[in-house]
């Protein structure tokens, strides 16, 4: 096998060796649980404070506003349906965009068999909501607006700023999908009127199984998981310190990486996408043309499927994902791409790269290399000759 | 989902890849919107016993990894081969040649099978020769299903 090139870093990043020694302690000597009395739940129920200090500041969030799960799709769907369920006095709509990750449109799709109504806001060609279309859509029976703030498949990011402004003074409380762009992004919860904000640990160098959900003072939300009453009760489950401990140290290298990486890897992204449009025609990309995380490049090619150059990709050793229905589990294509007006044949051909901390130059260099004579000779098999 | 290593071979190096010169048979299935297009191409020939056999095959394919190798393979149990055996040929016989294919896979090994089915019906109804029932009941089924719902099939 040849040596592997990562372009999945959306999909998950491998955890720093500074997070993985950061770990360590938690996975040998000190085991205890955090809901123990003695000096060994003491000495680990330390650590988690900690690491919610180090979490919650990485927000501008108080302290007991930040509560651990274990994954991103836990968050999220804690929030759609713990905020649903514990605001039905209010009322039950739901506001999310057409583009969210399926743990949050999953979440609302079962809501609405459970009698909520939700608004799908449409987005343009870029990936961006339209604030006119949101303002009209809050209604006096909205509980909830949720939207993604950076896209995992093309990375737009959306204007979430403005967007806290329209929901704080619609007086609807506002959740942020922040899964892509924590850490790549600072994000302050109290400038951008966020009431509810979504992240994960191993989308930034850190392990799988933490990840951050954070709820304002004051914002009503019911628990999925009842029992010893964790997370001052909105999350019962004997804590993974370890995995905690990691995601906070992943936290603090990205605090003091942030600028830097952001600059290497714009730099890398926008070389990658400069040498496969120049190089492989009917090629285009898709997403924001800057407005867009500094690590994704999501491109289609004109007649070609995109599981397969996916796999030819792999046996060159090189990691993408894709927007194809052949890849999915549900045969459907992307529907974020569907979203945006791209066709389904240009949905069935998208390749996402999502560059990280590893990059390097060479690999950039090695697709630029090898992607046109992938594209060429899946279009000499194809029916369709351009 | 992984793929054996027969089917990645067959994706990597797929045979009989192409189009024929003024083929005897020709037989298209599936659309851009559904993800694949499988085009296949027969030449028909008579055999030393004057039995009718496919003296050459070719075909284009767009699809992911699975339609490539499922294309390639039915080319490959179908060259050189009677007529009445290629038609007696069925999705298992795909998915068994390339050792397996993913489930949700499966759909693509249909695929291919009928685009077989399609260019003998094209070259038997060009040539005015007889269709069996059969055949025709075949040919029917497939023109009838939306090259879509072929995935529901599974």
């Amino acid at each position: 096998m040849k040596k592997s090139i990562y372009f999945d870093y959306a999909a998950t990043t491998p955890i720093d060796p500074k997070v993985l020694k950061a770990m360590m302690p938690y996975l040998e000597k000190k085991y205890g649980n955090t809901a123990s009395m003695h000096q060994c739940g003491r000495i680990v129920n330390d650590a988690l404070t900690e690491s919610r200090k180090t979490v919650s500041r990485s927000i501008m969030a108080k302290f007991s506003e930040t509560y651990f799960t274990a994954s991103a799709t836990e968050s999220n769907n804690t929030v759609i349906k713990g905020v649903a369920w514990a605001n039905q006095d209010k009322g039950k709509h739901i506001i999310i965009s057409s583009i969210e990750h399926d743990c949050i449109l999953n979440s609302a799709k079962w809501l609405e068999k459970q009698g909520w109504e939700i608004t799908q806001l449409k987005v343009d060609e870029n990936g961006l909501i339209d604030l006119d279309q949101l303002k009209k859509s809050i209604r006096p029976d909205t509980v909830l607006v949720s939207i993604i703030h950076a896209s995992n498949e093309v990375g737009t990011i959306q204007n979430i700023t403005e967007i806290g402004k329209i929901c704080r003074k619609k007086n609807v409380y506002f959740h942020t999908d922040a899964s892509q762009s924590y850490g790549k992004i600072v994000i302050d919860v109290n400038k951008s009127n966020i009431d509810l904000l979504t992240a994960s640990s191993h989308k930034i160098y850190g392990p799988k199984g933490a990840a951050l959900l954070y709820v304002r003072h004051g914002v009503k939300i019911e628990s999925l998981l009842h029992g010893g009453g964790h997370e001052n009760g909105l999350r019962s489950s004997t804590v993974n310190v370890p995995a905690i401990v990691g995601f906070a140290r992943a936290v603090e290298i990205y605090q003091q990486e942030r600028k830097k990486e952001a600059k290497r890897l714009t730099a890398l992204r926008d070389k990658l996408t400069k040498g496969i449009l120049e190089n492989i025609k009917g090629s285009q990309l898709n997403g924001h043309p800057t407005q867009r995380l500094s690590n994704n490049v999501n491109i289609s090619f004109d007649k070609v499927e995109g599981e397969s150059i996916l796999m030819m990709l792999d046996m060159e050793g090189i990691a993408v994902s894709t927007g194809s229905a052949c890849a999915s589990a549900s045969l459907e294509p992307s529907h974020v791409l569907l979203a945006m007006g791209i066709s389904v044949e240009l949905a069935h051909s998208s390749i996402r790269f999502s560059l990280g901390r590893w990059t390097t130059e060479k690999e950039i260099e090695q697709v630029i290399l090898v992607l046109p004579k992938i594209i060429k000779k899946l279009r000499k098999i194809s029916p369709f000759k351009n | 989902m992984q793929y054996s290593p027969k089917v990645l071979k067959h994706f990597r190096d797929p045979q009989n890849i192409g189009q024929i010169d003024s083929p005897d048979g020709v037989g298209e299935i599936g659309n851009v919107v559904c993800g694949d297009v499988m085009k296949l191409y027969i030449k028909v020939e008579a055999n030393a016993k004057g039995e009718e056999i496919i003296k050459d095959i070719k075909f284009e394919t767009y699809g992911c990894a699975a339609a490539i190798a499922t294309s390639s393979a039915i080319t490959d149990l179908a060259i050189g081969k009677t007529i009445d055996y290629a038609l007696s040929l069925n999705y298992n016989s795909v998915v068994k040649y390339l050792d397996g294919l993913p489930p949700i896979k499966i759909h693509c090994s249909l695929l291919s099978v009928d685009a077989l089915v399609m260019a003998i019906y094209n070259y038997l109804q060009e040539n005015k020769k007889p269709i069996s029932a059969e055949l025709e009941k075949r040919h029917q089924r497939i023109l009838k299903k939306a090259a879509c719902k072929n995935k529901s099939l599974f």
